[in-house]
C-alpha cells in the first residue's frame, strides 16, 4: 500500500499531461452546465456602484431583456471585452447591467470615468456575495435575463464578436420570436 | 556565414549533449572509469560551442544583419547598442538560445567544483544534466531556430526591439531568472543520480546544498528584478500583479523554498530523504513548466499552440519524458533511499516540516489559480481571469501561519522542544513584536490598519527572535559577532531579508496613496503631505522616441525637488510609453505617472505614495544574500579541501565502482541549517 502511494506524484502528472494534451484534440467547445439556467434570478439587495445610497433588488429584471455582465478593474480580460460592451450598447441598444465584482469602489468608479461606462448602473458586490449566489467562476461573465426575470443564458469569459455573433445573437433571437408568439 | 557557424555550433552542440547524456551513464553503470571521465570534456566542450553559436547571435544583432528574421523582428538599427544585445533575450527565440547557454554553464560548473566527488556520482549527474540539454536543443533547432533567414528578401530596417523592453531592468532579469530556473536542474540531476545509486545520504544532501542554494538565490533576484521592473516601467505603480508569467517564476521559488529546507533536515537529520528527492523534482518540473509556458506563449495567448501545434507537442513530449520518467524512477526507487529519524514535540524537525507544507499548500493554491484559467480557455474557448482577490485569500493566510512558526525557529532544537524552552526564550520578544506592531504603524502613518498592525507584528516576530538568537550566540558582545558560522549568518540574513519584506507588503498594500490629478502649470496641487507644481512640459528628443517631459515640483514643508516623468513615442513600432518618475526612499517612494494632455497645457497626472515599497526588494536582495552566504560555511570549504586529497584514490578503476557515500559529517555547525 505504502509503495502505491509513492506512484501518486506520477499519476497526478498524468492526470495534468491529460488536460493539456487535450486542449490540442478538443475543437469544439465544450460548455460548461450552468444550473442557474432557466431560474429566476436570485433575489438580493444591494447598493449601486454609482451611487452607494441607492439599493437595488431583483425588482430591476422584467419587462424588458437585458444583459448583466460580472467584471472588475482588477480582471484585464474584463477591460479587453469592454469595448465590445460598448459596441453591443450603442449599436443594439440592450440595457448592460454590470455587477461589480470583488472590486474597491474608488477603482472601480475611476475605471468606468476613464473607459466610458456601457452599463446602465452597476451593481457593488465586494464580497462577492451576488457572485456566490450566481454561481460566478471569475470576471467575466455575462447573463441574458429574459422579460420575466429569469436566467436564460450564460457565458463565462470575454464576450467578443465571434462569442457575440455565434452564442449570443441566436438566444436573443429564440427571446425574442418567443415574445412575438 | 556568421549565422550559419552559430547554426552549426548549435548541432555541434547538440552531438556533444547527446554524448554527454549516454556515455557517462553508461559507464557508470557499467563501471568504466574512462567513460565517466569523458562527461567532464563532454561538459566542457558542450559549453563552448552554445556559446559560440550565442557569440554569432550576438554579432548577427550588433551589426544589424537583418537576413536573419530573428533579428530583423526584433531590433532596429537606432536601438542603443547595450539593447541591440538584450534583444538577444527579448523574444523567443532567442531567450531559449540564452537558457541553453544557461544550461551548459551550469554543467560546466559542476564539472569543474565537482572533481572531488565520487565519480559514478559526478558522472551520473553530469549525464543526466547532458540529457536535459539534448532536449533543449533539440527544442531550439526543431522549432525554435534563433538563426532562421529572412532571405531572398531581406529587410532595410528592422521592427524594433519592444518598447516595454528597453530597459535596465530587461537587460539583467531574464539572465537572472534563468540562472535560477536552470540551476534547480542541478538540484534534480543530484536526486536522480541518487535514486539510480539507491543511496541518498547525509553526503548527497551535503553536496546537493551550496547548488540549490544558489539556483534560489538567483531566482529570487530574477524574481524581485521584475517585480521591481514591473513597479517603474509599466506606470501602474504596483509590484505585484498573481499574472500567470509571475506566477511561473514564483510556483519554482515556493518549492525552491521547501526544497532548501528539507535538504538541512536530510543533512542533518537524514530524515525527510524522500520527500527533498520529490522536491527537487518538482522544482525543476516546475521551473520547466512554468518557464515553457511563458516561453511558448501558451499563457498570454493560447491560440499560439494553434498557430504553431508543433512547438507545443514537442513541449507536452518533452515534459512527459522529464517529469513523468523522473516521477516514475521515483516511485519505483524510493523505497530505496527512504529513512527514519525520532522526532517529536515541537522539535526543528516538526517546524521544518509545516514550513514545508505550509509552502506546498500555497504552492497548490497558486498552481490551482493559475491554471485554472488556461484549462478553461482550452476546453471552452473562453476567457477569464482569476484574479489577485483568489490568490490574496489563500495566499495570504497561508504566509500569516508560516511567518508566525519562523518566530520559532531559531530557538528551536533538532529532535525535541520543549514548549516552556521557547516561552522561556521568546515571550518577551512576543510582547516587543505585539506592542511595537501597534505603534510603528501608528507612528509612521498615524492611522492603523489592522492588515498593517498584523503585519508589522509578524515581521517583528521573525525579527526580533533571530537578533535575540544572534546576540545570545555572539556571547552578548560585538566581537562575538563574528561566531556564529556563515551558515548560521546565512539563515538569519535570509530571516530578516524575509521579515523586511513582509513588513514592506503589509505596509506598502495599505498606506499607499493613489490618485489621478489634474495638473496645470503653476498650479500648486496636494496629494496627502505634499505639495505637486507642473512647471512645463517639453519635447524631448531620445536614440528611437520622441518624449514629452513633465518637470513637477514636489514640495513638502520646506523641502523640495523635481521630478521628470515622460510619455515617449517610440515610433518605429508606433507605441507611447509611460515612463514614470519616481523618488525612491527606504521610507516611501513618490511615483509620478504622466497621463494624458487635458488642454491648455494641463495635463493628467497619476501620483503614487508608495510607504516602504523598497523593502519587499530589499527583503528579497537579503534572502538571496542570505542563501549564497550559507553556502561559504566552512564545512563545505573544508570537505573541498579534504577530498582534494583523496583524488588519487578515486582514479584508479575499483576505487571509483566503489560506494558513493562519503562519512557524514561532524556536528561542525549544528546552527547552519534552515
Amino acid at each position: 500500500m505504502s509503495r502505491l502511494k509513492l506512484f501518486l506524484p506520477l499519476g497526478l502528472f498524468l492526470i495534468l499531461v491529460g488536460l493539456l494534451y487535450a486542449g490540442f484534440s478538443l475543437d469544439d467547445p465544450a460548455r460548461l452546465p450552468s444550473t442557474m439556467i432557466d431560474r429566476d434570478f436570485p433575489s438580493f439587495e444591494m447598493s449601486q456602484l454609482e451611487d452607494p445610497d441607492t439599493m437595488v433588488t431583483e425588482a430591476i429584471f422584467g419587462g424588458r431583456t437585458v444583459l448583466v455582465n460580472v467584471w472588475a478593474t482588477w480582471c484585464p480580460t474584463c477591460k479587453a471585452e469592454h469595448a465590445e460592451l460598448q459596441r453591443i450598447q450603442e449599436e443594439t441598444g440592450l440595457p448592460i447591467i454590470g455587477i461589480n465584482y470583488k472590486d474597491d469602489a474608488d477603482e472601480a468608479r475611476a475605471w468606468l470615468a476613464r473607459y466610458g461606462s456601457p452599463y446602465e448602473f452597476n451593481i457593488y458586490d465586494p464580497q462577492g456575495r451576488l457572485g456566490i449566489e450566481l454561481g460566478v467562476y471569475g470576471a467575466p461573465e455575462t447573463f441574458v435575463v429574459d422579460a420575466q426575470g429569469r436566467i436564460q443564458f450564460k457565458w463565462v469569459g470575454d464576450v467578443n464578436r465571434r462569442v457575440w455573433n455565434n452564442e449570443f445573437l441566436p438566444v436573443l433571437q429564440a427571446l425574442e420570436d418567443q415574445a412575438a408568439l | 556565414m556568421i549565422p550559419e557557424i552559430g547554426q552549426f555550433a548549435l548541432w555541434l552542440a547538440l552531438g556533444l549533449a547527446v554524448a554527454l547524456g549516454t556515455l557517462p551513464l553508461i559507464g557508470a553503470w557499467r563501471r568504466d572509469l574512462f567513460w565517466m571521465q569523458s562527461a567532464f570534456s563532454l561538459a566542457t566542450g558542450m559549453f563552448v560551442f552554445t556559446l559560440i553559436s550565442f557569440i554569432c547571435l550576438l554579432i548577427a544583432f550588433v551589426t544589424d544583419d537583418f537576413s536573419v528574421a530573428y533579428v530583423a523582428n526584433n531590433s532596429n538599427t537606432l536601438l542603443p547598442v547595450y539593447y541591440k544585445v538584450s534583444a538577444i533575450w527579448g523574444a523567443h527565440e532567442g531567450s531559449f538560445l540564452l537558457w541553453t547557454l544557461v544550461m551548459a554553464g551550469w554543467t560546466l560548473a559542476v564539472a569543474l567544483r565537482s572533481k572531488h566527488l565520487p565519480i559514478v556520482i559526478s558522472s551520473r549527474v553530469l549525464g543526466i544534466m547532458g540529457l536535459i540539454s539534448v532536449g533543449f536543443l533539440l527544442f531550439m533547432l526543431m522549432t525554435s531556430n534563433p538563426f532562421d533567414r529572412t532571405l531572398p528578401i531581406v529587410p532595410q530596417d528592422g521592427a524594433d526591439l519592444n518598447p516595454q523592453l528597453q530597459d535596465f531592468g530587461l537587460i539583467v532579469h531574464p539572465p537572472m531568472l534563468y540562472a535560477g530556473y536552470v540551476g534547480f536542474s542541478v538540484a534534480f540531476a543530484f536526486a536522480i543520480a541518487a535514486l539510480l545509486t539507491g543511496k541518498l545520504d547525509a553526503a548527497w544532501a551535503r553536496w546537493s546544498r551550496p547548488w540549490t542554494n544558489v539556483a534560489w538565490a538567483f531566482l529570487t533576484v530574477g524574481i524581485a528584478l521584475g517585480s521591481w521592473w514591473a513597479y517603474y516601467e509599466l506606470g501602474w505603480g504596483g509590484w505585484w500583479f498573481w499574472d500567470p508569467v509571475e506566477n511561473a517564476s514564483f510556483m519554482p521559488w515556493l518549492t525552491g523554498t521547501a526544497l532548501i529546507h528539507s535538504l538541512a533536515v536530510s543533512e542533518k537529520r537524514g530524515a525527510f530523504k524522500s520527500w527533498t528527492v520529490l522536491l527537487a523534482i518538482a522544482t525543476f518540473s516546475l521551473s520547466l513548466l512554468g518557464a515553457f509556458i511563458v516561453r511558448s506563449g501558451v499563457l498570454t495567448s493560447v491560440h499560439s499552440f494553434a498557430v504553431d501545434p508543433e512547438r507545443g507537442l514537442f513541449i507536452l513530449a518533452f515534459l512527459i519524458i522529464v517529469v513523468g520518467g523522473s516521477l516514475l524512477l521515483y516511485a519505483v526507487r524510493a523505497p530505496a533511499i527512504s529513512g527514519h529519524s525520532g522526532y517529536s514535540g515541537p522539535s526543528r524537525e516538526v517546524m521544518l516540516l509545516l514550513n514545508n507544507l505550509l509552502l506546498v499548500a500555497a504552492l497548490a493554491g497558486v498552481f490551482i489559480g493559475t491554471l485554472y484559467p488556461l484549462a478553461y480557455e482550452w476546453l471552452t474557448g473562453g476567457r477569464l481571469s482569476v484574479g489577485p482577490p483568489f490568490f490574496n485569500a489563500v495566499f495570504v493566510p497561508l504566509m500569516v501561519m508560516l511567518t508566525m512558526v519562523l518566530g520559532l525557529a531559531p530557538f528551536s532544537r533538532w529532535k525535541q522542544t520543549s514548549f516552556a524552552h521557547l516561552w522561556q526564550e521568546l515571550r518577551w520578544v512576543l510582547l516587543a513584536s505585539v506592542v511595537l506592531g501597534l505603534v510603528l504603524p501608528l507612528i509612521f502613518a498615524g492611522v492603523l490598519h489592522w492588515q498593517a498592525v498584523l503585519a508589522t507584528t509578524l515581521g517583528l516576530w521573525v525579527l526580533l527572535p533571530h537578533l535575540k538568537d544572534l546576540w545570545q550566540r555572539a556571547g552578548y558582545r560585538w566581537q562575538g559577532l563574528s561566531r556564529p558560522p556563515r551558515a548560521h549568518w546565512g539563515m538569519l540574513i535570509a530571516h530578516v531579508g524575509f521579515a523586511f519584506a513582509v513588513i514592506g507588503v503589509g505596509i506598502t498594500s495599505h498606506y499607499s496613496v493613489e490618485q489621478d490629478v489634474r495638473m496645470a502649470p503653476g498650479q500648486p496641487v496636494q496629494v496627502g503631505e505634499r505639495i505637486y507644481t507642473l512647471q512645463n512640459v517639453r519635447e524631448r528628443q531620445g536614440p528611437n522616441f520622441i518624449a514629452d517631459r513633465a518637470t513637477i515640483e514636489v514640495q513638502k514643508g520646506n523641502r523640495s525637488y523635481m521630478l521628470y516623468p515622460e510619455k515617449r513615442h517610440y515610433f518605429v513600432r508606433d507605441i507611447v510609453m509611460t515612463q514614470a518618475a519616481i523618488r525612491p526612499r527606504l521610507d516611501r517612494d513618490i511615483y509620478l505617472a504622466l497621463g494624458d494632455p487635458l488642454g491648455g497645457g494641463a495635463w493628467s497626472v497619476r501620483v503614487h505614495d508608495k510607504p516602504m515599497v523598497r523593502w519587499i526588494w530589499l527583503g528579497a536582495l537579503l534572502m538571496a544574500l542570505g542563501g549564497v552566504w550559507a553556502i561559504r560555511d566552512k564545512r563545505y570549504q573544508r570537505r573541498r579541501l579534504r577530498d582534494q586529497g583523496r583524488l588519487d584514490g578515486v582514479q584508479t578503476p575499483a576505487r571509483a565502482g566503489g560506494q558513493a557515500g562519503m562519512p557524514v559529517a561532524g556536528r561542525g555547525s549544528e546552527a547552519g541549517s534552515s
